[in-house]
C-alpha cells in the first residue's frame, strides 16, 4: 500500500531551524528543530576526568547524555535514565566519536548533554545534529561535522523525517536512523525497526545521504552566522 | 585485561583471509542449540557458538494491555552479564552492554512480529500475557548478542502457556498449548577489523572492533531491526557488504533451531 504525504514531498524535511551558541554557561552549544522536534546540546571540557581510573592517558574521552524533558510528549516521562535513554547516549556517543579528535587532551573528559525539549520523532537525530554544532562551537577538533536524520518507509513508500503520527501509521512503519560525516558520506549511526528488504535499505539510506547534506549546510550555515556576528561586533569595538 | 596478541598480528592474518583460529572470515564457530535448561520456565534453550555460551528463559505473567493497544499482549526482554561469565562483568545494575544487547534482541522479535501478539489477549483492555524472556550468559568468549538472540528465540519456539485458571491465577505445574510463533528472525553481527569484514568475533577478537552492525533478520529475508555499533563510521559499501553477508548467516544460524 502507498502511502500519500499531504503536507511535504517523501524526501522532503520538516522545517529546520539551527542556531549556536544558545547556552552562555557552555563551552559550546546549539539548538536544532526540525518540525514539532526540537533538541539542545551543550558541550562541556575538555575538562579533567574524575574519578581517575577513568582516564584515558592517550586522549580525551567524550561522554553523552541524552535526556527527554518530563514534558516532551503528552504522556509524562519519569525523569531519570531510562534504558531508553542510556541506548541512545551509546549510539550517539558512537556517532559523534568518529569526527574528533581528542589526541591533545589526555586524561580529560568531553561532556554533551542532549536534552528534547519537545518531541515530535526524530530526537536522537536532532539531538546528534544539535550536538556536533555544539562541539563545533566549543572549539574542539573536529575531522568533520555530523548530521543525522531519520528515513523509513511507510505501507510500501520510502520516506525522510518520518513525524510522530507517522511513526505510528497503521500501515506498517518502518524507521531508519541514519548519521553521516557529510564530506565522506561514511555512516556513525545506523539503527533500523521495521520491516524492509536489502534493496529498500538501500534506497532509504540514499535518501539519507541526500538529506544529511541539506542539513549540513543549515549547521554550517548557523555556526558562520554566529561567528560573522562576533567578527562585525568586534569590529564595532 | 591483556590482550592475547596485538592489532598488527591480528590485521596481518585477516588480511590473508583467515583467522587465529583457522576459520574463514564468515565462518561461525560449532553452533549448538539444548533444550530445557530450567522446568520451571516456560521454554528455555541454551546456545553454544564456540566457547561462547548463553542460555535464556522464557516466563509467562499476566499483567494490564498498554492503552495503545488494548488487545495485544506483549514481550520483556532483559540480559543480565552475570560476574560468573566474563572477569569483566560486575555485580549491580544492568550496565550500557546489556541493556543495548537486550534492546537489541527485542526489537528483532518485536518488529518481526515474531509473536501474535493478539493472540497473547486474555481480556481486552483487561488482561494480557506478558512474555518475560530473560537472557544470561554463562560464559563470555565474544559474540554474544547472536548468542542471545538465537537462545531466545529457540527458548520462544519450545515455550507454552502455563493454564490459567479461573479465577486468573496461574497454575506454573500445567501447560497447555504452544506459544503463537509467527517469525523466526535471527540475528547476525558483522563486524569491521581494519579493512576485513567478519562474524563470531571471539572475546580476543572483540578487543580489536572499530565498528559492528546487528541485522535481525526473518526467515522470508526481511531486515526488520539493525544496530550499528563502535566508533569508527561505516561506508556506505560495507553497510551493503554487511547486510548481504547476514541474509546469509542469519539462514544458517536458523536451521539450528
Amino acid at each position: 500500500m502507498n502511502y500519500e504525504r499531504k503536507n511535504r514531498k517523501l524526501d522532503e524535511m520538516r522545517e529546520i531551524e539551527a542556531k549556536v551558541g544558545v547556552i552562555k554557561r557552555a563551552d559550546g552549544s546549539a539548538m536544532f528543530r526540525i518540525g514539532g522536534t526540537i533538541a539542545l546540546a551543550a558541550v562541556y571540557g575538555p575538562r579533567n576526568l574524575y574519578p581517575k581510573f577513568m582516564q584515558d592517558p592517550e586522549k580525551g574521552i567524550l561522554r553523552v547524555n541524552y535526556n527527554m524533558i518530563s514534558f516532551s510528549v503528552d504522556e509524562r516521562i519519569r525523569p531519570g535514565p531510562s534504558r531508553r535513554s542510556k541506548e541512545i547516549s551509546l549510539v550517539t556517543e558512537n556517532a559523534l566519536r568518529s569526527c574528533l579528535n581528542l589526541e591533545d587532551f589526555p586524561n580529560a573528559v568531553v561532556d554533551v548533554f542532549i536534552e528534547i525539549i519537545q518531541a515530535d520523532a526524530g530526537t536522537r537525530c536532532a539531538g546528534i545534529s544539535a550536538a556536533a554544532m555544539a562541539l563545533a562551537d566549543a572549539g574542539i577538533p573536529m575531522k568533520d561535522l555530523v548530521a543525522a536524520i531519520s528515513v523509513g518507509k511507510l505501507g510500501d513508500t520510502l520516506v525522510v523525517d518520518l513525524d510522530k503520527s507517522e511513526e505510528d501509521y497503521k500501515g506498517g512503519s518502518t524507521d531508519m536512523p541514519v548519521a553521516m560525516l557529510p564530506r565522506n558520506n561514511k555512516i556513525s549511526l545506523l539503527q533500523m525497526d521495521g520491516n524492509m528488504s536489502h534493496e529498500e535499505i538501500k534506497k532509504a539510506l540514499e535518501m539519507a545521504k541526500n538529506a544529511c547534506k541539506k542539513i549540513y549546510e543549515i549547521q554550517r550555515k548557523a555556526l558562520k552566522e554566529k561567528y560573522q556576528g562576533e567578527a562585525e561586533n568586534d569590529e564595532q569595538i | 585485561m591483556m590482550n592475547k596478541f596485538s592489532k598488527e598480528y591480528l590485521i596481518n592474518i585477516l588480511n590473508s583471509g583467515k583467522r587465529i583460529d583457522g576459520r574463514g572470515l564468515t565462518d561461525y564457530r560449532n553452533i549448538e542449540v539444548e533444550y530445557g535448561v530450567s522446568k520451571h520456565a516456560e521454554g528455555s534453550a541454551k546456545v553454544k557458538i564456540g566457547d561462547t555460551e548463553v542460555i535464556a528463559g522464557v516466563k509467562l505473567e499476566t499483567g494490564e494491555p498498554f492503552p495503545d493497544n488494548p488487545d495485544e499482549g506483549t514481550i520483556i526482554v532483559n540480559a543480565e552479564f552475570l560476574p560468573l561469565s566474563n572477569p569483566d562483568f560486575e555485580s549491580g545494575p544492568p550496565g550500557i552492554d546489556s541493556i543495548e544487547l537486550s534492546r537489541v534482541v527485542d526489537r528483532g522479535l518485536r518488529e518481526s512480529k515474531a509473536l501474535d501478539f493478539k493472540k497473547l489477549c486474555i481480556r481486552e483492555g483487561e488482561k494480557i500475557w506478558m512474555v518475560l524472556i530473560d537472557i544470561y550468559p554463562l560464559n563470555d568468549d565474544g559474540n554474544l548478542q547472536d548468542a542471545a538472540s538465537l537462545a531466545a528465540l529457540a527458548a520462544l519456539s519450545k515455550a507454552k502457556f502455563p493454564k490459567l485458571l479461573e479465577d486468573d491465577k496461574i497454575d506454573y505445574n500445567v501447560h497447555t498449548e504452544e506459544l503463537p510463533l509467527l517469525k523466526n528472525p535471527v540475528e547476525c553481527t558483522v563486524i569491521k577489523i581494519g579493512d576485513s569484514l567478519l562474524v563470531d568475533p571471539t572475546k580476543d577478537e572483540e578487543a580489536f572492533i572499530e565498528a559492528r552492525l546487528t541485522v535481525a533478520v526473518d526467515e522470508n529475508g526481511r531486515v526488520n531491526a539493525m544496530q550499528k555499533g563502535g566508533q569508527k563510521p561505516l561506508s556506505m559499501e560495507e553497510v551493503d557488504k554487511m547486510i548481504e553477508i547476514s541474509l546469509k548467516k542469519t539462514k544458517e544460524l536458523r536451521e539450528k533451531i
